[in-house]
């Protein structure tokens, strides 16, 4: 079987591990051997959070530099360092359009990513770049959700399909979180 | 929901995607472990919230947090003196902690078996070194397991359980971050927790239990004569394994996670390489090292850290008189950070050009902005910290502790310019404080930390009239590894407890000087300061507030968390002091230089309003659903 490596990024406090989670469970539901590991050293919100997520018959589970077949970012800034230390040229990135921006940022000392930015990189590479961004969330830590619904809606990992997806939340929430995290899983894989 | 403490105590063999960390908990279940202690450090946080997850009535094991690693040792060591098997774990550096204790448990007859399971950080992911402690197995003659991944954690513990409990002696499991955090289907046996037998097993039959004098030297003798018997038993241990592909010129011995790592990169190998991969790195298991020197012209050592088996290595094939090229380490590179696959590939390239081609990918420079880890939105550090600076001059010697608060170093803080290890700020500061007429010493330290190695440093202080200005950040909770309980706060992991108020304490120890107040308050804690910079002696100052990520998590839980937020108004005349002095995440800039609140990060708990020059920030209430303020 072919191996297909998926690295996600984003900043600490925005979900990756749950994210992470559920594709590695999504995977086994439907019956692919899977390995991950989550790279969380200091847990303080606002560093860099990353985990990698190795489909295949395959043995460690970290991923080489730029061997990534699918990348999965939860904001702009590490969307931009996903794609650059992981992707596999011709590959694919999705990524959740928001900003927390570096404290270099916030002084001043660099430039804010932007969309423009990001596409130009993924260009030169032959990337296919989508990305996400729902007006009417209400709540911020669905975004990791919408980003998933949105990798099932167009089927960004081989075989694993939607009903895997909502087994896997299945699995790992319960009560109004698991109702509301479904309810916005379906609208956006519906749209 | 399938929730882990059902996977845990499923009675029936059960398949289950599970971490190392989470993996090991089923092996302690399933080896009969009593007893379990530790002190929290990453990477091995998870294996509590393993034992945490099993519904108390279904757990046959005790579990504690004690105040640090040396005491979890002891407690541990105690409970298998008494016939009980246990288990301490904890982090790499918590072996330095621990290692008065730990390097004396080789010497006893432990009759119930005791394994030390030690969570090492190659590439030091969340450490502040990477220490390798497989120096330690070999200095108190204790041997060490080295798992590669969870499914490895799982039978290497229970093979290492059935041994520590058939000999009497302690073994090391030694995980590494990415064995602990790493995740894969596991098939586990069946448990079954039998009828135990809970009477005190102590005696001295198996006597002597005290080393001193020419006792403790037939007791390193019996430690020995151990030793000697587990290399025996364990010299063809499954753990150890032969891949054999048919390669006589080349070989690789290999251990841990690189093992893995290395599997990966021969998949874009010319040739193919034979390997030996070791389970138990201490005692090594000579023969069949042996055996495999003399069947290969080359032969490299992959170790991640240290050059531990590379030494053994050596010297067996001096002993043994074998014509074989041992390559070890090459350069310094090869002793530092973790051996990922890139790692690895780079190792063997560099070893055997010839196998391996260079991978060229042909990325386009970009530049990427760096992202170190901050204080939270609401930190109570924060505001200390903002407080304290203008409460100090340029030349004043910060001395940081081990904590959340150690992230003060970065910017736009700066507060804290040295650390040595958990607990040392008094007594570094006092150090500083030496011949030092003119520059103030000001120490951190976090509430944990105070309970976990602090206090002698300030019973020093205090006996040896030490001129210096204590700090003690007390946030309620151990914030960094995921917030565990201490004992100032009235409760531990298994229920209510006397609580050891931080004030009191210091009060009873002599201290004179002692302040205590909100963080928030920054005005009250700025002009504490100033009075103790202005009083000699050794002064202490309680700076106060709960952890607002552990404190939000809870309002959040019981749906009592007030949704507000702060907002940048009109006012506004790009002073930026929210940005550049305070520092809030939750501050972003416009490309034009206009200051706005990412909604994401503002937990609208206002201690920011404070700090604004021009007035210009202010509350926006926002609650959906609770009570509007």
């Amino acid at each position: 079987m072919k191996i297909f490596n998926i690295y996600l990024i984003g900043v600490g406090g925005q979900g990756i591990g749950l994210l992470s989670e559920v594709i590695i469970r999504a995977a086994d539901k439907a019956n692919l051997p899977v390995k991950g590991v989550d790279t969380h050293g200091l847990a303080q919100r606002g560093g860099t959070v990353s985990s990698n997520i190795r489909i295949g018959n395959v043995n460690s589970p970290l991923i080489m530099k730029n061997q990534a077949d699918l990348v999965v970012a939860l904001e702009r800034h590490e969307t931009l360092r996903g794609m650059n230390d992981y992707s596999k040229n011709n590959s694919t990135v999705i990524y959740y359009d928001t900003v927390w921006q570096p404290l270099d940022v916030r002084l001043r000392k660099n430039k804010e990513i932007n969309n423009d930015v990001l596409l130009k990189a993924a260009n030169k590479r032959n990337i296919n770049l989508i990305k996400v961004y729902i007006d009417d969330l209400n709540d911020a830590r669905m975004q990791n959700m919408a980003v998933l619904a949105t990798m099932a809606k167009y089927n960004l990992i081989p075989n694993v399909q939607k009903n895997h997806y909502i087994a896997a939340i299945k699995d790992l929430l319960t009560g109004n979180i698991l109702k509301n995290n479904i309810e916005l899983f379906e609208k956006i894989y519906e749209i | 929901m399938k929730t882990l403490g059902e996977i845990l105590i499923s009675k029936n063999p059960i398949s289950e995607i599970v971490m190392g960390n989470h993996a090991l908990v089923r092996a302690m279940l399933e080896s009969g472990v009593k007893v379990v202690t530790s002190y929290p450090g990453s990477p091995t946080p998870e294996i509590a919230e393993g034992i945490r997850s099993i519904p108390k009535d279904k757990n046959p094991m005790y579990f504690e947090f004690s105040v640090n690693e040396k005491v979890a040792t002891e407690v541990a060591f105690g409970a298998s003196m008494n016939g009980h098997l246990s288990t301490v774990f904890f982090k790499s550096v918590g072996l330095n902690v621990a290692a008065d204790s730990f390097v004396q448990l080789g010497l006893f007859d432990l009759i119930g078996g005791m394994i030390i399971v030690l969570g090492d950080d190659p590439g030091a992911n969340s450490s502040q070194n990477e220490q390798d402690n497989r120096h330690f197995s070999k200095l108190s003659y204790i041997p060490m397991f080295e798992p590669n991944s969870p499914k490895e954690v799982y039978e290497m513990f229970k093979e290492a359980a059935k041994i520590s409990k058939d000999l009497h002696m302690p073994i090391i499991l030694r995980l590494t971050t990415h064995v602990c955090h790493a995740k894969e289907k596991i098939n586990f046996d069946k448990l079954i927790i039998e009828e135990y037998d809970y009477s005190p097993k102590f005696d001295n039959f198996n006597a002597p239990h005290i080393p001193i004098a020419a006792k403790a030297l037939d007791m390193k003798r019996k430690a020995l004569k151990r030793l000697d018997i587990f290399k025996n038993i364990t010299q063809n241990s499954r753990f150890n394994e032969y891949i054999d592909n048919g390669n006589k010129n080349k070989g690789i011995i290999v251990t841990g996670l690189p093992y893995l790592s290395l599997l990966d990169v021969l998949e874009y190998s010319k040739e193919k390489i034979d390997i030996l991969k070791i389970g138990i790195v201490n005692p090594l298991p000579e023969k069949i090292i042996i055996d495999f020197l003399k069947t290969h012209k080359e032969v490299k050592i992959l170790e991640e850290l240290d050059d531990i088996m590379e030494k053994d290595i050596k010297s067996l094939a001096f002993d043994h008189k074998i014509d074989v090229k041992i390559i070890g380490k090459l350069d310094i590179e090869d002793w530092i950070g973790e051996y990922k696959p890139d790692k690895v590939y780079e190792i063997l390239r560099k070893t055997w050009p010839e196998i391996l081609e260079k991978i060229d990918i042909n990325i386009p420079e970009i530049k990427l902005n760096p992202r170190p880890p901050q204080l939270c939105p609401g930190c109570g550090h924060r505001s200390a910290f903002h407080a304290i600076k203008y409460a100090l001059k340029d030349t004043d010697i910060t001395v940081a502790d081990i904590g959340c608060h150690t992230l003060g170093f970065l910017e736009p803080y700066n507060m804290g310019q040295v650390l040595l290890s958990m607990g040392h700020s008094t007594s570094t500061g006092a150090g500083l404080s030496l011949f030092n007429k003119t520059r103030n010493v000001v120490a951190f330290l976090g509430d944990s930390t105070l309970f976990h190695a602090g206090i002698p440093g300030i019973v020093n202080a205090i006996f040896n009239n030490h001129n210096l200005t204590l700090i003690i950040m007390e946030n309620g909770t151990t914030a960094m590894t995921g917030h565990q309980d201490l004992p100032s706060i009235g409760k531990n992991f298994n229920g209510p407890s006397e609580a050891i108020p931080i004030k009191k304490l210091l009060e009873s120890l002599g201290v004179k000087f002692i302040k205590e107040v909100d963080t928030y308050n920054q005005k009250k804690l700025r002009e504490y300061v100033i009075e103790a910079l202005n009083t000699d002696g050794f002064k202490v100052i309680i700076a106060k507030h709960p952890c607002m990520l552990k404190l939000t998590r809870e309002q959040r839980k019981k749906g009592i968390f007030k949704n507000n937020k702060v907002e940048v108004t009109s006012k506004c005349d790009h002073q930026y002091i929210c940005i550049s002095d305070f520092g809030c995440p939750a501050y972003q800039i416009t490309p034009k230089g206009d200051v706005w609140v990412q909604e994401d990060l503002c937990i609208g708990d206002g201690s920011c309003i404070q700090t604004c020059p021009t007035n210009a920030l202010s509350f926006k209430i926002v609650s959906k659903g609770g009570d509007k303020q």
